[in-house]
């Protein structure tokens, strides 16, 4: 179990998560969505601790986390595919996935299996990162968090600037990875649909706090539209009446 | 003009060795040692103390000090430098200056302002040579140290390319935080990078003392020809320092047939002229930018 509670961070003055708590079980998926600035990848850098200027607690498989390095956070379990890939350019498809399985916790995920389980990384083992398309990028980011043989990992604007097909693709190689129940992933998603139909609950952000949380199934997109939007639902009624 | 070259690129391979570290640490770390040179003439005086002192084998002397030298730099890493690089670009510069005034009074204020060499400790390799034809001599010395050069630079480039300590590294450079959240404790890397600069500062350090006589304030100016060499040859790129080094031996040696009192002068200037034309329509001379200017030459592996 994954447990963030009462989170707070910073970005100097101005505070971009204010309490944030929720949990994570294992082979659970759980969406997050919220408008840019919601205080989203500030969350979840504080969570896997790239992001110092928090307090609250962090608690991996009943283990506080929270004063631990992101290394040895990720030697517990918890891993993250960083907004932006953040791949090393320089190096192949073959060296950053090898590096984060050198470094990373012993199990079921070796390069042989992250290559079975996205397919599409093995005609470009060779490649630098740093020439990738966009689509390949993230598939090496993904197969690099799950090198580490995560527990959870979380993903930061898991499609964001792909195209519909790499999202598909995407999606397909996700979707083996939850049917697998080993790991429990936490996805940040912007496509409001996808993400219900993705994951087992919503949580919605807005101004660094959570607006809305539920299963998947109870919720309906006007409830997620209204507290994304921050909006009161007479007033998305209304608004939705005069369009 | 063709013994000049040749000297030149002799030349060219000790500084290949003193500006590897330098390079190397710029390149993992983002921290310019400026007690680089220093800390290469500390381990010479240790080892010619090792040497007049206690008649230790030349070569005993050097492999001792090695480690030591490596030890020195993981914990120069994990308790000062380290610690002054959050406190933004200029505290290293400044905590990495006093530190090379430091050495340099230590060695002062222990061995005295008296110069010192290992040349009389190596026998006739001090001044023996091979005779080529055109009236050429060539000095072992200098041949033996660009091959130990050559030697260490691609014991580095294999460190680099097919070992795990070697990836890290590489990973550590390009991007330290996604290094972290792949599981690279960077910190460690980092003092290990440092550990590393010092045994080839030591190195160099002893190059340094065979062919020539030092003294306590030998450091800056050696730091100097080392940073040249890097600006060069490019940060982070093994034989761009080796390249480097060879061109800055090379304007030296030129610079010093024309007349002695150029040996320096030359090596500036073309370091000038390099250093303009890396930051040519850049708008700025500061390091920050001239940092920017070499990134795309970060430290290359199997893959580059």
């Amino acid at each position: 179990m994954l447990e963030v509670k009462n989170i707070q961070a910073r970005h100097g003055l101005l505070q971009a998560v204010r309490g944030v708590s929720f949990s994570v079980a294992k082979g659970e998926v759980l969406g997050v969505i919220g408008a840019n600035g919601a205080g989203k990848t500030t969350l979840f850098r504080a969570i896997t601790g790239v992001h110092a200027d928090m307090t609250g607690s962090v608690l991996l498989n009943g283990e506080d986390i929270s004063a631990l390095r992101p290394a040895k956070r990720v030697a517990k379990g918890l891993a993250m595919v960083p907004e932006g890939r953040r791949l090393f350019p320089d190096m192949s498809v073959r060296e950053n996935l090898q590096v984060a399985g050198e470094h990373g916790r012993r199990g079921d995920w070796t390069l042989a299996t992250v290559l079975d389980a996205l397919p599409a990384l093995k005609p470009i083992l060779r490649s630098l990162a740093g020439n990738l398309s966009g689509g390949q990028r993230q598939a090496v980011a993904i197969g690099r968090a799950l090198m580490t043989n995560p527990d959870f990992v979380i993903m930061d604007e898991v499609s964001l600037g792909l195209s519909p097909i790499a999202i598909e693709g995407l999606y397909e190689s996700l979707g083996q990875l939850k049917a697998s129940g080993k790991t429990g992933i936490v996805v940040v998603e912007q496509d409001l649909r996808r993400a219900m139909a993705f994951s087992d609950r919503i949580v919605c952000m807005l101004e660094g706090t959570i607006t809305l949380e539920g299963a998947s199934g109870t919720l309906t997109h006007d409830d997620i539209t209204n507290a994304y939007f921050g909006l009161e639902p007479e007033a998305h009624e209304r608004s939705a009446a005069h369009a | 003009m063709l013994d000049a070259i040749i000297q030149g690129i002799l030349l060219g391979g000790y500084y290949a060795i003193l500006a590897a570290g330098l390079s190397l640490m710029l390149g993992v770390t983002r921290f310019l040692n400026l007690a680089h040179g220093d800390l290469a003439v500390l381990a010479a005086y240790l080892i010619i103390y090792l040497v007049a002192t206690w008649h230790m084998p030349i070569l005993w002397a050097i492999v001792l000090m090695l480690p030591v030298m490596g030890l020195l730099g993981w914990a120069l890493q994990a308790f000062l430098f380290a610690r002054t690089m959050k406190g933004g670009f200029l505290l290293p510069l400044l905590t990495t200056f006093g530190l090379g005034a430091v050495i340099q009074n230590g060695i002062y204020g222990v061995f005295s302002s008296d110069v010192k060499s290992l040349g009389n400790f190596i026998g006739n390799l001090a001044w023996a040579s091979w005779k080529l034809p055109g009236h050429i001599s060539v000095g072992k010395l200098p041949v033996y140290i660009f091959v130990a050069s050559v030697v260490v630079l691609v014991s580095l480039q294999l460190l680099l390319s097919f070992t795990k300590l070697g990836r890290a590294m590489r990973a550590t450079t390009l991007d330290e935080e996604a290094a972290e959240l792949s599981g690279i404790d960077a910190r460690r890397i980092q003092r290990a990078t440092v550990a590393i600069a010092m045994v080839l500062a030591g190195l160099a350090g002893a190059a340094l003392a065979m062919r020539s006589l030092i003294n306590p304030y030998t450091g800056p100016t050696q730091l100097i020809f080392a940073f040249e060499a890097v600006v060069i040859g490019g940060i982070g790129s093994l034989w761009g320092t080796l390249a480097g080094g060879i061109v800055l031996g090379i304007a030296q040696s030129l610079g010093a047939k024309i007349s002695p009192q150029l040996f320096q002068l030359f090596g500036h200037l073309v370091f000038l002229a390099v250093l303009w034309w890396r930051l040519k329509g850049s708008g700025s001379l500061g390091l920050g930018n001239l940092l920017r200017s070499l990134k795309g030459q970060s430290i290359k592996g199997e893959s580059a």
